[in-house]
């Protein structure tokens, strides 16, 4: 019958037994790449932003030109070329770095534009009252305008962080032990796709919290005046 | 006048935006208790006149000095002078995620370096003095705009200026508000505050200001105290705004 096959096919129980440890394995590689991207990627987006504040012409220039082109290019793009264009000038990393810099580089790109539309956010009133009491154009940044700036850049940044930390199943394209990796090489040892199943299991356990915790985040920090 | 040396002594100050000269040599000396009351129609460069004078806006040319100390030279510390200068402005500015202790507390902390606990008893007392103690754990949003303003004022105030200047304090609230603000602002020139108020306040102007001082198009027409400018002034473009603002 056609339900059995279905079954049989999708839902292999036999095949899914045998692949769990190497889906829960991949299961924790993913969340170590995602939380490395997180840390690495807002830290420099926001190391970015900070930066940029402080209206350096040429240096925004740079900035604004490297941000451009991290958000132009498709991910996947980055991750093949550190990984296999960058050895032919003797540059060589692990799969996982290479995976981890690319998504890294992208979400910092995107942070960067997202803190700096939030610092453009806080009115300019701001800073001339800070400033009016003597406060240094840092100390006004750090202790006036990040606090509001951030306050206002949480949702859109949590929204971007998902997207780009759900990238990490493009690392599966250099062999990345994570969980779309092996789930795929799973299906190919059994011709069964029931691993692939599993492997969809994985991403929603993993990911649908995250999403609520999004959605949270958008309601608590909706911004009051 | 005679004898002390003025808080604030402006010197053929001129500002420029781009081609538009807003202040066209400006001098102003105020003295050391003084309330200066400055008028003028909108554009006439009162606002600008109050920024350049703690750099908010920088001046094109001239001198200022604040207690005798020249806020353009080079080795000035322009923090350090501003925080002799207290600046309230139109739209409050007060901080948004600081409660009104946080506000009034922060320069205390940031600028002058006063431990936590030190800063918030001195902002405490300067809520005290605008009669807002007990808003101390309030945030802004839930302040009218006659008790922002007021926090705004104890702001300035906390850091002991020489000197305050207004800009257009009450312009933004409702007028059952504008009374509160205008009380705390008697009380500061009976307590012997120097202050520069940019306000279209006239009937506050009248009974408190030692002197007013109307602007238009950039320069000081005429300047004197309140019952001169009010009643007989020299110039009848003064008598026409005056009975602009007042009807």
């Amino acid at each position: 019958m056609q339900l059995e096959r279905l079954a049989d096919t999708f839902f292999n129980l036999q095949v899914m037994q045998q692949y769990l440890p190497k889906i829960v394995e991949g299961f924790f590689v993913t969340i170590q790449i995602a939380l490395a991207v997180v840390l690495a990627g807002i830290a420099a987006g926001l190391a970015l932003a900070l930066v940029r504040a402080f209206r350096i012409k040429a240096v925004n220039f740079c900035i604004i030109l490297g941000v451009d082109v991290l958000r132009a290019l498709p991910p996947l793009v980055l991750i093949i070329g550190f990984y296999f264009a960058l050895p032919t000038i003797g540059i060589r990393m692990s799969a996982w770095v290479a995976t981890w810099l690319a998504l890294s580089l992208v979400l910092a790109a995107f942070a960067e534009e997202i803190f700096w539309a939030g610092i453009l956010a806080v009115p300019k009133g701001q800073w001339e009252a800070a400033r009016s009491t003597g406060l240094t154009f840092v100390q006004t940044l750090t202790d006036v305008v990040m606090p509001q700036a951030v306050r206002l850049t949480i949702p859109p940044l949590t929204n971007r962080t998902i997207a780009i930390t759900k990238g990490t199943a493009l690392g599966a394209v250099i062999a990345v032990g994570e969980i779309l990796y092996q789930a795929q090489t799973a299906y190919s040892f059994s011709y069964n796709p029931s691993p692939l199943v599993l492997g969809a299991a994985a991403y929603l356990i993993l990911f649908i919290p995250v999403v609520y915790f999004g959605r949270w985040v958008e309601t608590r920090f909706a911004w009051k005046r | 006048m005679s004898g002390e040396a003025p808080i604030l002594e402006v010197r053929g100050l001129h500002k420029s935006f781009g081609a538009l000269e807003v202040l066209k040599g400006i001098d102003l000396a105020v003295a050391k208790g003084e309330l200066v009351f400055v008028i003028g129609p909108s554009g006439s460069g009162k606002s600008t006149l109050l920024r350049c004078c703690n750099r908010l806006e920088e001046p094109t040319s001239g001198s200022i000095r604040v207690e005798g100390v020249d806020v353009m030279a080079p080795g000035t510390n322009i923090n350090a002078v501003r925080r002799r200068i207290g600046m309230v402005f139109q739209s409050f500015n007060l901080y948004p995620h600081l409660d009104a202790l946080g506000n009034v507390a922060l320069a205390l902390r940031k600028v002058v370096g006063k431990p936590r606990a030190e800063a918030e008893r001195l902002g405490r007392a300067a809520l005290e003095r605008v009669g807002l103690a007990e808003k101390a754990a309030s945030f802004p949003n839930e302040l009218s705009g006659g008790q922002q303003q007021r926090v705004a004022i104890a702001r300035a105030l906390a850091l002991e200026p020489a000197i305050l200047l207004f800009d257009e304090p009450t312009s933004a609230l409702d007028p059952e508000l504008v009374g509160s603000v205008l009380a705390v602002m008697r009380e500061l020139r009976e307590s012997g505050m120097t202050m520069v108020v940019v306000s279209h306040e006239m009937r506050f102007a009248r009974s408190a200001a030692d002197r007013v001082i109307f602007m238009d198009h950039g320069v000081i027409v005429e300047q004197g105290p309140p019952q001169k400018l009010f009643n007989a002034p020299e110039h009848p473009r003064i008598r026409d705004f005056i009975a602009s603002i007042e009807h």
